[in-house]
């Protein structure tokens, strides 16, 4: 079957989890593709699941989570197929990933050296003193003082360190694929920006891709070549970046972006009406359809498939509905 | 009334911190001589990142922090030398809505308890009347009567701010901080609470204090802007003013940094390199000295002062641009 | 205007999770079982009892269990089975009025360490260092001799060595209360120290001191029945389960019933509170409630 995505190519995803409340289907069929050296942003709101889905591809994804169904092809793996030390092996190795508390990630009682030189023994196989001059040279590639920052333990360094350290520890194994779930939201503006700046200029020297995962459309905009929305657990439109501001297709892509305020904007914000739905029980078909100003019947009962309509634009939107699809329904 | 509503003059707010019996005291200069006026009616946005010292302003001007010394004159009172009864009826005139929709209502209480506790302090009036002010008010943030028997964690962020709204202007006061109201909510519930805070602000005749990290949004609701850097305030003016001529190597250098939503927006990689200073030890001379691009060996030893470069626009910089 | 959330009522809903989680565990459900039973015994002990726990029939002393003394009689003739019965009544009452009491002093200390800081906070904490710096049976050893032996004042004895441990646990819930937002926007709406400490904190802090009462239950019956065995505490004819046991020391041999029952009730009902102290600690752990 052909690929959408040359590097990952995520199907047909479904994730629930079991809780006592009942079951929160947080991903219904998610699709997402990517190819070497891009930069793919995911975006959506709260409960959209996007963290969900990148925590799926890791196979990270624990109780009371579970996996139901889909297809993940990363790199020609497929991953959910794997046993647990290919995907070890996969983990850190091929395909990293950092987080949006650099400070959580990081183990307080040891050092920062440490550490670092930890993610490299394994994936190199060498005793950790052998990784610190490996440690130092990353340290500097990420633009920090290696004899300082190799001594120190997390909670001496600022939050724009620690996330350069877990940059360095992402990118210290050459990665073929960075996953950055909301790497700067937890950041000052000033410290976003050299951050989204490191990530680039690194990402441009190792060739890897970046799977940036936000709800900062602005950051989309600087940093993403392509796009993908997901509102409650389904993916919703997929476009190249420039694209998706100039004509967004899905009618909850263009609430976003008329809800979203911006320096030198002289038009009233337009808020989308209704608020989220529960994910244990979504609305059935469309789960957007209850908040969409163009809602037909068809919206209430089916789901839309994730369809081409213009070269490289995919929506899933049965506005959309008599262009080719791509794939069969999974 | 006045045309300045709140006054603050060379505010202060240290914190002390000791590191052990032996060292000499430190001070964490949080608010370190900030001035102001915030004009009647307006929305006043403070603006700075971590360590500015902006939200400690908030909360010293309502006195829930004390400040070290200085004044805050509220419609011509002094605030920061009253008491007892005198200070409760002023703490009815100046409100605070905070960041955390999750923990600024009390989450063992009745809606109708959280909003109504502040009346049942400065009024006496009966259970009913109460009642009735408390579903006006809550219709009036858009929400309903009944949603006053309900729980917080019953309702989302987005609402729950809207109930800190509704507790703040139950009182009928003057004047609001809005301490980052929306950081906490997503960017299609950030456009419902802001057109909100937008439309009350003129129905009751309000005045806000906005503060803010987020530059997009002090463009859509504010008249006037400071900036903050590491206690003091750096840029004040206009916000046409400030975010066209923006005077300050911070200020440009900040704008230079937010992220615009629009991808075919060029912009210049220009950085501002470096780490935020502690506000213990704070830089010599110009406290921006060691990041800014511009800086000499006058800003190393020097501080400048807060200067009208034209009227109503305020810049504490040797050289602004 | 926006529809509002679905009500999830959440207290049903945590009530459900609740009883979801305690099913799951076998030994907290027995826990409860043996509660159960003791409370029951408790509240219709004058029915079950055949016998007066006290009247006394010498001509009957000493019997062995039989069908019309199923736990056999004492010294006095009185029936064992009976005194047992209406001694869970004792229990009950030492549990109950202790823990409030307790409970209660604790809470207030603690609410009002925690709250003021600084030399209220010194002050109060010295003190409850005092108390806890010695081993609580010693302790309430010490009170019941200094007080004189019987029932109201072993349950002051034993609650002056129990409230320290509810005043730190409340202490350190209002260290962390008085710092949210919500108690901020309580005094920025004008409220003052005494409303906002009782009104606001205050609730706040009785969920943890309840689940350790509840933990500490079993201890307390285990302080009571050691008093009572020293003397020091309830004293005859009052059938208290430590008392009981004493009495029978004597004729541990040849007549082992004398003591063993009442003290197989005192091991089952602390062994309950404790199984069922230790289920509702997990249940109630956040991280662990899934």
């Amino acid at each position: 079957m052909e690929l959408r995505g040359k590097l990952l190519d995520v199907s047909g995803l479904k994730v629930s989890f079991y809780t006592y409340r009942g079951v929160i289907k947080a991903l219904d069929g998610v699709e997402m593709w990517m190819d070497s050296g891009e930069r793919l942003g995911v975006v959506g709101e709260t409960g959209c699941g996007k963290s969900v889905t990148s925590l799926a591809v890791m196979r990270l994804i624990e109780q009371p989570g579970e996996i139901q169904a889909g297809r993940v092809i990363f790199n020609g793996k497929s991953l959910l197929e794997l046993p647990e030390e290919g995907m070890n092996r996969v983990r850190g190795g091929e395909m990293s990933m950092i987080f949006q508390e650099p400070r959580s990630a990081l183990n307080p009682v040891m050092k920062v050296g440490f550490q670092i030189g930890e993610a490299i023994a394994k994936a190199k196989k060498i005793s950790i003193k052998k990784t610190y001059p490996e440690a130092k040279e990353m340290l500097r590639l990420v633009g920090l003082d290696p004899d300082r920052v190799l001594n120190s333990y997390p909670h001496e360094l600022s939050g724009g360190m620690s996330q350069r350290v877990m940059i360095g520890m992402g990118l210290a194994t050459h990665p073929k694929l960075l996953i950055a779930d909301e790497p700067t939201s937890a950041l000052d503006v000033t410290i976003q920006a050299q951050i989204l700046e490191l990530l680039d200029e690194l990402a441009r020297k190792m060739g890897n891709a970046v799977l940036l995962i936000t709800h900062d459309m602005g950051v989309v905009a600087e940093f993403c070549d392509k796009v993908m929305v997901m509102y409650a657990g389904h993916s919703v439109e997929y476009a190249s970046t420039v694209r998706l501001f100039e004509k967004p297709m899905h009618p909850y892509t263009g609430g976003l972006l008329l809800a979203v305020p911006r320096v030198g904007r002289t038009d009233e914000l337009k808020a989308i009406k209704g608020t989220v739905p529960d994910l244990v029980d979504p609305p059935p078909g469309c789960r957007f359809h209850p908040r969409c100003p163009h809602v037909m019947e068809l919206c209430r009962t089916s789901k839309p498939p994730l369809i081409q309509v213009e070269p490289g634009h995919y929506v899933a939107c049965y506005l959309y509905g008599d262009k080719k699809e791509v794939r069969e329904d999974v | 009334m006045s045309d300045t509503l709140v006054k603050i003059q060379n505010l202060k707010t240290y914190f002390p911190v000791k590191k052990s019996i032996f060292s000499r005291k430190l001070f964490v200069k949080a608010v370190d001589d900030v001035t102001m006026d915030v004009p009647t009616g307006s929305t006043f946005a403070v603006v700075g990142e971590s360590g500015s010292g902006k939200t400690t302003l908030a909360r010293s001007i309502l006195r829930l922090i004390e400040p070290t010394s200085g004044q805050v004159f509220f419609d011509g009172t002094e605030v920061l030398k009253l008491g007892g009864k005198d200070l409760l009826e002023i703490r009815r005139k100046m409100q605070i809505v905070f960041q955390d929709p999750y923990n600024s209502l009390h989450p063992r209480k009745l809606i109708k308890n959280i909003i109504g506790e502040g009346m049942k302090i400065h009024f006496k009036i009966s259970e009913t009347e109460i009642r009735q002010k408390i579903g006006e008010v809550l219709q009036e943030v858009g929400l309903r009567d009944e949603h006053m028997f309900r729980y917080p964690h019953e309702f989302s962020g987005g609402q729950r701010q809207r109930i800190a709204f509704a507790r703040a202007i139950v009182l009928k006061p003057k004047f609001i901080v809005l301490d980052e109201p929306t950081s906490a909510l997503d960017v299609s519930v950030q456009a419902m609470v802001l057109k909100m805070l937008k439309e009350i602000r003129v129905q009751e005749k309000l005045t806000y204090m906005f503060i803010t990290h987020n530059l997009s949004l002090v463009d859509y609701i504010a008249d006037r802007v400071a900036v903050m850097y590491v206690g003091e305030v750096v840029e004040m003016g206009e916000k046409n003013t400030v975010f066209t001529h923006p005077s300050h190597p911070y200020t440009d250098l900040l704008m230079a940094s937010n992220p615009i939503p629009d991808p075919k927006f060029q912009r210049e990689k220009r950085l501002l390199k470096g780490e935020i200073p502690s506000s213990i030890n704070p830089p010599s001379g110009c406290r921006f000295h060691n990041r800014c691009p511009y800086a000499d060996q006058r800003c190393t030893d020097e501080a400048p002062e807060l200067r009208e470069r034209s009227p109503g626009h305020f810049v504490r910089c040797h050289y602004p641009l | 205007m926006e529809k509002s959330v679905k009500v999830s009522r959440p207290f049903v809903d945590d009530l459900k999770h609740t009883a979801f989680l305690w099913k799951k565990s076998r030994l907290t459900m027995i826990g409860s079982v043996i509660i159960v039973i003791f409370l029951l015994m408790a509240a219709f002990a004058p029915l079950i009892a055949p016998y007066s726990p006290t009247e006394q029939n010498l001509s009957n002393k000493l019997r062995s269990p039989s069908w019309q003394h199923l736990f056999g009689t004492d010294q006095f003739g009185r029936d064992i089975f009976s005194r047992v019965i209406t001694g869970s009544r004792i229990a009950l009452w030492i549990i109950f009025l202790v823990s409030v009491i307790s409970g209660s002093i604790g809470i207030i200390v603690g609410v009002t360490a925690g709250y003021f800081g600084g030399i209220v906070d010194e002050i109060l904490m010295r003190i409850t260092d005092m108390f806890l710096a010695f081993p609580s049976l010693v302790l309430a050893m010490a009170f019941a001799a200094m007080l004189g032996p019987n029932l109201t004042n072993t349950i002051i004895a034993i609650s002056i060595v129990s409230w320290t441990t509810y005043a730190r646990l409340a202490r350190a819930e209002a260290i962390k209360v008085k710092s949210q937002p919500y108690i901020e926007a309580i005094r920025s709406v004008g409220g003052g120290n005494l409303r906002i400490m009782f009104l606001h904190v205050l609730p706040m802090c009785i969920s943890p001191v309840l689940v350790q009462l509840t933990l500490r239950m079993g201890t307390i019956i285990l302080t009571a029945a050691s008093l009572g065995f020293l003397g020091l505490g309830v004293q005859p004819p009052t059938p208290e389960w430590g008392a009981m046991v004493s009495d029978g020391r004597n004729f541990l041999i040849d007549q082992w019933w004398i003591s063993t029952f009442p003290g197989i009730f005192i091991a089952f009902v602390v062994l309950g509170f404790n199984l069922l102290g230790d289920g509702v600690r997990d249940m109630l752990d956040p991280r662990l409630r899934r």
